[in-house]
């Protein structure tokens, strides 16, 4: 084969640039892509593949199954949205105020993305347990938090918050304060110059951002193993019945139920940036 | 409605945006404030609109803000009755355009609010007035600089204003929208009659558009005055300086002739350094110089667009080049060219004394 045959038809390679290296860029990021998200999950389908349609419906809708993923879900829920809350308060501080500490407190928010989600998970099952700190002053009041699913949420919005935060900061700084005169000066109140003015701006980011929230939750396993409790039926997660499989070898099985997560997760991703793209494109003059 | 404007000054932190100003705005007029970026003119207009506050303390005399009989200055910008332009447009991205001009009108408590069908027909009624009618469903986005800059005023008047204020309202604009615009709101201004403030830092705006210009640097008003006026007497060098071109003449005048290198001007001014101001319309080209003045220069640059021809001269003798404008005509008589030899004749030029700050002695040459 000649080196003019393998070469892109010029429609591949867009609108000419200034930078030469499409082929070279598009051709690294193909490869990388393959070799650290493509492979693996081909190896998760290719584990799959030893399974009937039968046995694969039996391993996913076990009860015990079915009543890790309520678990899951529902505590990922409650943690998605009180991150949506709270990180939009956080965002909002960050953005919009100055104080002593901003920067700091801004560098923290990035400490459940540095922290290994284990440490965090243990630290978390010692403050919220019978004998930890915030636990016994909990418990007497009839607040039960570690091994029950508040722990688990808890866990949840430890590890996500950043992902709020981190969405709906820069969205907020490109805002011009101007938006908000204009719509005081033209008599609007506080909460209604939030509400239909600052809102409609910062929905896509927020969520965006909770929606990330949510599905990095779904898949958490580190930091909400050890405050979790792990009791059957109750407190399971959806990723601790996958590590289950794991130690029973049954790598069939933790492939079925990791593919169950794995299609919601991308489902929810997928409907996040149709809505999302919708929006954007009338922001910027489309039909939408 | 008339502004009045006492004891109004501004600090941000420890810097100085204003000294302590008084202002007089009769109704019905377009005033603009003028001035260099930092002058403090947007600085003031914000705080007559009420999105800065005057400072308070260290003024013996209150800062007062009077609308008409109606004292504003510790009344919140959204009771003040005022329609501010922004010059970004600050539009609502995610309304259309009715939206935006509605918004005014929809945020009033309940029961000043206008029915449904009022709303719809007075937002008509301001886009016919803005030539938007046909792009009432469009988004922001969707409409060029002009276009958003006649929603966002659409959008200030909808609420009826006592005031309006406009923070230089064309300065993103390009040059030849910014002329159809500034024709626009002068009509527009002529057929409503509202008292109206803008900021601008462009001369020609200003002196084009206001009925009265305030003329600002450092802070401090440096002349109010109607337009011809301010070009004709200006109070102070500053003015004089900001208001258009200007040449200088540096020399020292011995026996009644000021000298600078080869150069020789007769004037009747007392001995010492001097410094002599004209505008690029009093300097005369010839081909030969007089017996009172000889002033040789090299033309250096030519440009025959608009009404006079501009020409740009250097010599020896100048630290900055002049700049002078003659009619085409003359421009056809002299030939002139790049790199022709003349010499320049004053018809007549300014000079403002230190002692006498703020007196102008125009002298005829």
């Amino acid at each position: 084969m000649s080196f003019q045959a393998i070469r892109l038809p010029r429609r591949f390679s867009g609108s000419p640039r200034v930078l030469p290296g499409f082929g070279l860029s598009m051709g690294i990021s193909v490869l990388f892509i393959s070799l650290v998200l493509l492979l693996p999950m081909t190896g998760l389908f290719g584990q799959l593949a030893g399974l009937s349609l039968a046995e694969y419906w039996t391993i996913i809708s076990d009860p015990r199954v079915v009543a890790s993923y309520a678990v899951t879900i529902g505590a990922a829920a409650v943690a998605a949205l009180a991150n949506g809350v709270f990180g939009l308060l956080l965002a909002w501080v960050l953005v919009r105020y100055e104080f002593p500490g901003k920067r700091f407190l801004d560098a923290l928010m990035d400490l459940p993305f540095a922290l290994p989600t284990a440490v965090a998970g243990i630290t978390l099952a010692t403050l919220y347990a019978k004998s930890g700190w915030v636990g016994g002053l909990l418990e007497p009041l009839g607040f039960k938090v570690a091994y029950t699913w508040v722990g688990i949420a808890l866990a949840m919005a430890f590890t996500s918050i950043p992902f709020v935060v981190r969405t709906v900061q820069p969205v907020l700084e490109d805002m011009p304060a101007e938006i908000d005169e204009a719509a005081v000066s033209l008599g609007a109140s506080d909460g209604v110059a939030f509400r239909r003015v600052i809102m409609p701006h910062l929905w896509p980011a927020l969520v965006t951002g909770t929606g990330l929230a949510f599905v990095r939750s779904l898949g958490e396993f580190g930091a909400v193993i050890f405050i979790a409790g792990n009791a059957p039926y109750e407190t399971e997660i959806t990723a601790l019945m996958i590590f289950v499989k794991l130690q029973e070898y049954d790598f069939a099985g933790a492939s079925a139920i990791a593919s169950v997560v794995l299609f919601v997760s991308l489902a929810l991703l997928l409907a996040i940036n149709i809505w999302q793209g919708r929006f954007v494109r009338r922001l910027h003059g489309g039909r939408g | 409605m008339s502004i009045r404007l006492e004891n109004i000054g501004k600090h941000f932190g420890a810097t100085r945006a204003l000294e302590p100003v008084n202002l007089d705005i009769h109704e019905g007029e377009l005033v603009g404030l003028l001035g260099p970026s930092g002058s403090g003119k947007t600085t003031l207009l914000r705080i007559i609109a009420g999105l800065e506050t005057p400072d308070r303390a260290g003024t013996r005399t209150p800062a007062r803000i009077l609308f008409g009989q109606r004292d504003v200055t510790h009344v919140h910008v959204r009771d003040r009755r005022i329609g501010f332009v922004f010059q970004h447009y600050a539009l609502f991205r995610h309304m259309s355009v009715f939206d935006n001009v509605a918004f005014g009108l929809t945020v009033m408590p309940r029961r000043s609010r206008p029915s449904r069908g009022e709303i719809r027909a007075r937002v008509f009624r301001l886009l016919e007035m803005v030539k938007l009618e046909h792009l009432a469903n469009r988004y922001p986005a969707q409409l060029s600089g002009g276009q958003q800059q006649r929603v966002s005023l659409a959008r200030a008047l909808a609420v009826e204003p006592d005031v309006l204020l406009l923070d230089e309202p064309f300065g993103a604009l390009d040059a030849k929208v910014r002329q159809d615009l500034r024709r626009w709101l002068r009509h527009l201004h002529e057929e409503l009659n509202f008292t109206s403030v803008f900021v601008t830092h462009d001369q020609e705006e200003a002196l084009e558009l206001s009925d009265r210009v305030v003329v600002m640097s450092d802070g401090r008003i440096e002349q109010i005055d109607t337009p011809e006026t301010l070009y004709r007497a200006p109070q102070n060098r500053f003015v004089f300086e900001f208001l258009g071109d200007v040449n200088h003449l540096e020399g020292q005048v011995h026996n009644g002739v000021l000298t600078c290198g080869d150069a020789r001007l007769a004037v009747d001014l007392a001995d010492g350094a001097q410094e002599l101001l004209l505008r690029p319309h009093e300097v005369r080209l010839a081909e030969q110089p007089t017996s009172d003045c000889h002033l040789p220069v090299t033309v250096t640059a030519v440009s025959p667009i608009g009404a006079e021809v501009r020409v740009e001269l250097a010599a020896d003798w100048l630290a900055k080049p002049w700049l002078a404008t003659v009619r085409h005509a003359d421009f056809e008589r002299l030939s002139l060219q790049r790199g022709k030899r003349l010499f320049a004749h004053p018809r007549q030029w300014h000079r403002f004394t230190d002692e006498a700050a703020g007196l102008l002695k125009p002298h005829a040459a």
